[in-house]
């Protein structure tokens, strides 16, 4: 009897391709805590428990305020795991999205400093100005894949390095604040506004980038799922044999794919740099948002709601790890600690075939993997 | 008598189907078992579950006698069970030698040996005629022989029970004879051996006994010697199968498709692969391009339907110069085509069957609205194939592609392409892997094509299929047209001499 149920309910799960896949994922996700919390117990065995507690809840220790921080630090990831998950979903391995982030960066914030005359809309183009900059960093390494067939990891590395060095290179030649070693501020007219958020999460620093983020997954969401582009980006990414056969235009999709995921990040980097105090510097070293993506988009499966939750989810660790240094932990324990998440969650792909295995032995479900987590 | 395998009763049921129901097979000692049905009967199901990829819902499995439970395939290599799968699985960089002991090394302080190993295989090889070279690579021989060594892999796992599932299926009819051959002297070496062949001319050949299985159930075991193939047959369809192709002669109109001088140039080489190929294709005819596999014909029809570059030649449809056009284009001028490979080209394994189904026309207005999907017309088209070509899967519309068994897969495409109406039907083996009685349909559905005044191009390597189906027969070897011959005048042996490069005409 018990055993039936047991199999009634694998069956179950079985038959949901998806829910097997959040399974893995949430799976991944305890490992990962449960390895950070055995670190802490080493560390400092004495406030592992509370410090522990910290970091899963922290974002709730401050009401509105840590939420609103929550959110604030997760736009920019759920942004880069989007962009690496639109990309995976054709098949394709978009390294760059730090590159791109870092172009979308540099020229929202030139136009953020610059371009003042813009008045109410100043924001706004310097949102799709970074858009567009990343559009074409991800479309340079989107070319190369579909009309040269250089793969898009070997090229966007490379790019990543570009993006680093002229990133430097411009911030000091075009807007640089010498007394502070430093990119100058954007002014006021071009920070991410903030709305009646500022009502709801006093004293926080979120902005309506979530809404943006909110927006572009939905509609990332729409196109994956409804639309006839979808369905050759998800055609070319599963079977690009098949797509040819089908008479679909494989470079085009290649070349739009990347410019999308390109896209995305550089939103990330212009919502990043949108704000009061924080500002770009010429330090050469690769942007971490960008290789964070590639964990989150792992971590949602490649799939935009997803991908969502799970950028919110790391949002709410940086947060909580904010508050951990009331207690007896270097900083660094909260690195560590989302390092090892985010290690994990790379193996959520190694527990889902695993799973799926189990199951189709079990019931012999046909699993569907997402071809999008498959790293080669 | 006694019998070396014994499954009773085995029932396995997947979400939403029973694969198998209760069924019985009772392998005896040094037989060559034939395991027969329809597809989707669950022939391979039956055989997953004695290899132990499958758990059963019920029934029991014994093995000389003994009540086993099978969890996994390393169990059953330490029952003596082997598999061969119908889609190979070796390492395709490794030697012959590497992958047939892979994971059965022989080690000293960590490092491989191969002597043992080697001499072990020589042996094998010797003993049951398989011959191959132990230190060629997987990529560079022949399918016939990547066979043999899966073959080899079997046995020196010691193996006693040999599972073949559709063996011939991608295999030219030189290889099945020689396939013919090794299975005979494994048996006669005391073998034994559990074959899944949808030819009942191979199972009258080499098979002693044969279960056949109908929609997941047990039918019958049959002696083969005193059971004719019509018996057969029907015991599997459930219904008397015609076998001998009925159709009116052929009454050609106007010409549809013409290719000239067709050159199509290797992939990975500077050489053409086909060779100033000429021919017309007519209303209301099938043109059969017929030969061994691998004199062209793939390249040919890549080309024709854009997959491949062209080096040289012309294409027209309906006068039309389609030389330049794109795949799409192409199959918007009027071409439909079932491809050679289904897993390959004609299907995306990891969308649903309603999503495959629309493969080549997802971008019609049928099926979209300013970019967006129609769901409910893609449903009702899906519908509406799976009930005329008699689609089988689990979950009808919704049900993976990758879950489908292969006959169900090929039929999926056959619909689809047959479904669009075009003016050219291009059909390479367009009957791989299905039973008889879908081919029996399939032909059928062919020939009511061209009595609709369609054009069809067919590339068959089953003489039979070329003999029975077509109005017109073109030989290729060796990249080249080498005779033209009309079915009603020509003799198997006559063709059989052209495809293989001993004789050859010209072609007009
Ligand atoms: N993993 C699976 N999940 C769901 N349904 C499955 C699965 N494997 C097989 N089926 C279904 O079970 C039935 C039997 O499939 P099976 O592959 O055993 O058929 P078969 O007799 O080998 O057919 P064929 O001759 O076409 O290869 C089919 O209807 C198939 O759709
Ligand atoms: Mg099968």
């Amino acid at each position: 009897m018990r055993r039936r149920i047991v199999q009634g309910a694998l069956e179950r799960v079985a038959n949901r391709p998806a829910s097997i896949s959040a399974f893995s994922s949430i799976l991944a996700i305890v490992s990962g805590l449960v390895v950070g919390f055995v670190i802490m117990l080493i560390v400092n065995p004495g406030d592992a428990v509370p410090g522990f507690l910290t970091i899963l809840f922290g974002w709730l220790s401050e009401g509105s305020r840590s939420a609103g921080d929550m959110l604030y630090f997760g736009v920019p990831i759920v942004l880069t795991g989007l962009s690496v998950a639109f990309a995976f979903r054709t098949g394709l391995f978009n390294i760059g999205a730090t590159g791109q982030l870092t172009m979308g960066a540099f020229t929202a914030v030139y136009i953020g400093v610059n371009w003042g005359f813009l008045g109410a809309f100043h924001w706004i183009v310097a949102v799709l100005g970074g858009m567009i900059a990343g559009a074409v960093w991800g479309s340079i390494a989107g070319l190369l894949k579909a009309f040269r067939n250089v793969h898009e990891v070997v090229s966007s590395i490379m790019l990543n390095y570009i993006a680093m060095y002229m990133n430097t290179m411009l911030i000091i030649q075009l807007i640089y604040n010498r007394q502070y070693a430093r990119a100058r501020s954007p002014l006021p007219s071009a920070h991410i506004p903030t709305w009646f958020l500022r009502d709801i999460f006093p004293g926080s620093s979120v902005n309506i980038g979530i809404f943006i983020a909110i927006g572009l997954t939905i509609l990332l969401h729409i196109i994956l799922n409804r639309t006839v582009f979808g369905y050759e980006l998800k055609s070319v990414g599963f079977n690009r044999d098949a797509a040819k056969y089908a008479g679909m235009n494989a470079k085009r999709n290649i070349v739009l794919s990347m410019t999308i995921s390109g896209a995305l990040a550089g939103i990330a980097g212009a919502i990043m740099f949108l704000v009061a105090g924080r500002h770009l510097e010429p330090v050469n070293q690769l942007m971490q948002e960008g290789f964070t993506g590639i964990a989150i988009a792992l971590l949602g499966l490649s799939a935009p709601i997803g991908v969502f939750l799970a950028g919110i989810f790391y949002g709410a660790l940086e947060q909580g790890g904010y508050y951990l240094q009331l207690y007896d932990f270097m900083p660094e324990i909260i690195d560590i600690i989302i390092a090892v998440i985010i290690y994990f969650s790379a193996f959520s792909l190694f527990i889902q075939t695993y799973v799926a295995g189990y199951l189709r032995r079990k019931v012999g479900a046909e699993v569907e993997l997402q071809q999008g987590t498959e790293l080669k | 008598m006694e019998y070396v395998i014994e499954m009773e009763n085995i029932t396995k049921e997947f979400p939403g189907i029973k694969a198998n129901d209760q069924v019985d097979l009772k392998l005896k000692k040094g037989e060559i078992h034939a395991l027969l049905g329809e597809n989707g009967a669950g022939k391979s199901t039956l055989m997953s579950v004695l290899f132990g990829l499958y758990t059963p819902d019920a029934g029991t499995i014994k093995v000389h006698g003994k009540k086993v439970t099978i969890r996994n395939p390393n169990d059953a290599n330490n029952l003596g069970i082997g598999m061969v799968h119908q889609h190979f699985k070796l390492v395709h960089n490794f030697t012959v030698t590497e992958n047939i002991i892979l994971g059965h090394e022989d080690t000293t302080k960590g490092f491989l040996r191969y002597d043992n190993a080697a001499a072990k295989i020589k042996n094998l090889s010797e003993r049951y005629k398989l011959k191959v070279d132990p230190s060629a690579i997987i990529e560079n021989i022949s399918v016939g022989q990547q066979q043999r060594v899966e073959i080899l892999k079997m046995l020196y796992r010691d193996a006693e029970i040999l599972i073949f599932d559709e063996p011939t299926a991608s295999l030219t009819p030189q290889e099945i004879e020689e396939l013919m051959k090794i299975l005979r002297n494994l048996a006669e070496e005391g073998k034994s051996i559990i074959l899944i062949t949808h030819k009942l001319t191979e199972i009258q050949q080499v098979a002693d006994r044969c279960t056949i299985l109908r929609k997941g159930k047990y039918i019958d075991t049959v002696e083969v010697s005193r059971t004719s193939n019509e018996e057969l047959a029907e015991k599997m369809v459930g219904r008397k199968v015609v076998f001998d192709i009925e159709k009116a002669p052929a009454q050609p109109g106007e010409t549809v498709l013409t290719v000239e001088d067709l050159c199509v140039r290797s992939q990975h080489s500077n050489t053409d692969l086909v060779r100033n190929v000429s021919f017309k294709v007519k209303r209301g005819e099938i043109l059969c391009v017929a030969g061994i596999e691998g004199n062209g014909q793939s390249e040919l029809i890549y080309g024709l339907v854009g997959l491949a570059p062209l080096s040289k030649g012309r294409i027209l449809i309906h006068g039309n110069d389609l030389t330049q056009a794109s795949t799409r284009d192409r199959s918007l001028s009027g071409i439909s085509h079932i491809p050679e490979d289904r897993q390959r080209h004609g299907l995306v394994l990891d969308f649903s069957l309603e999503y495959n189904l629309i493969l080549n026309s997802y971008f019609d207005t049928t099926y979209q609205r300013r970019g967006f999907l129609n769901f409910s017309a893609i449903r009702t088209h899906a519908e509406s194939l799976i009930e005329q070509y008699d689609i089988r899967s689990s979950h009808g519309p919704l049900s993976l592609a990758r879950s489908m068994s292969g006959g169900n897969q090929q039929k999926a495409i056959l619909g689809r392409e047959i479904d669009r109406g075009s003016e050219l039907l291009v059909a390479v083996q367009p009957t791989r892997g299905l039973d008889v009685g879908a081919i029996e349909f399939i032909h059928k559905q062919i020939i009511a094509e061209r009595d609709r005044g369609k054009a069809v191009l067919l590339v068959s390597l089953e003489l039979d299929e070329v003999m029975g189906l077509s109005d017109r027969i073109l030989v290729m070897y060796g990249g080249e047209l080498v005779g033209e011959f009309d079915p009603e005048t020509v003799t198997e042996n006559e063709l059989g001499l052209y495809m293989s490069g001993a004789r050859k005409r010209g072609v007009a």
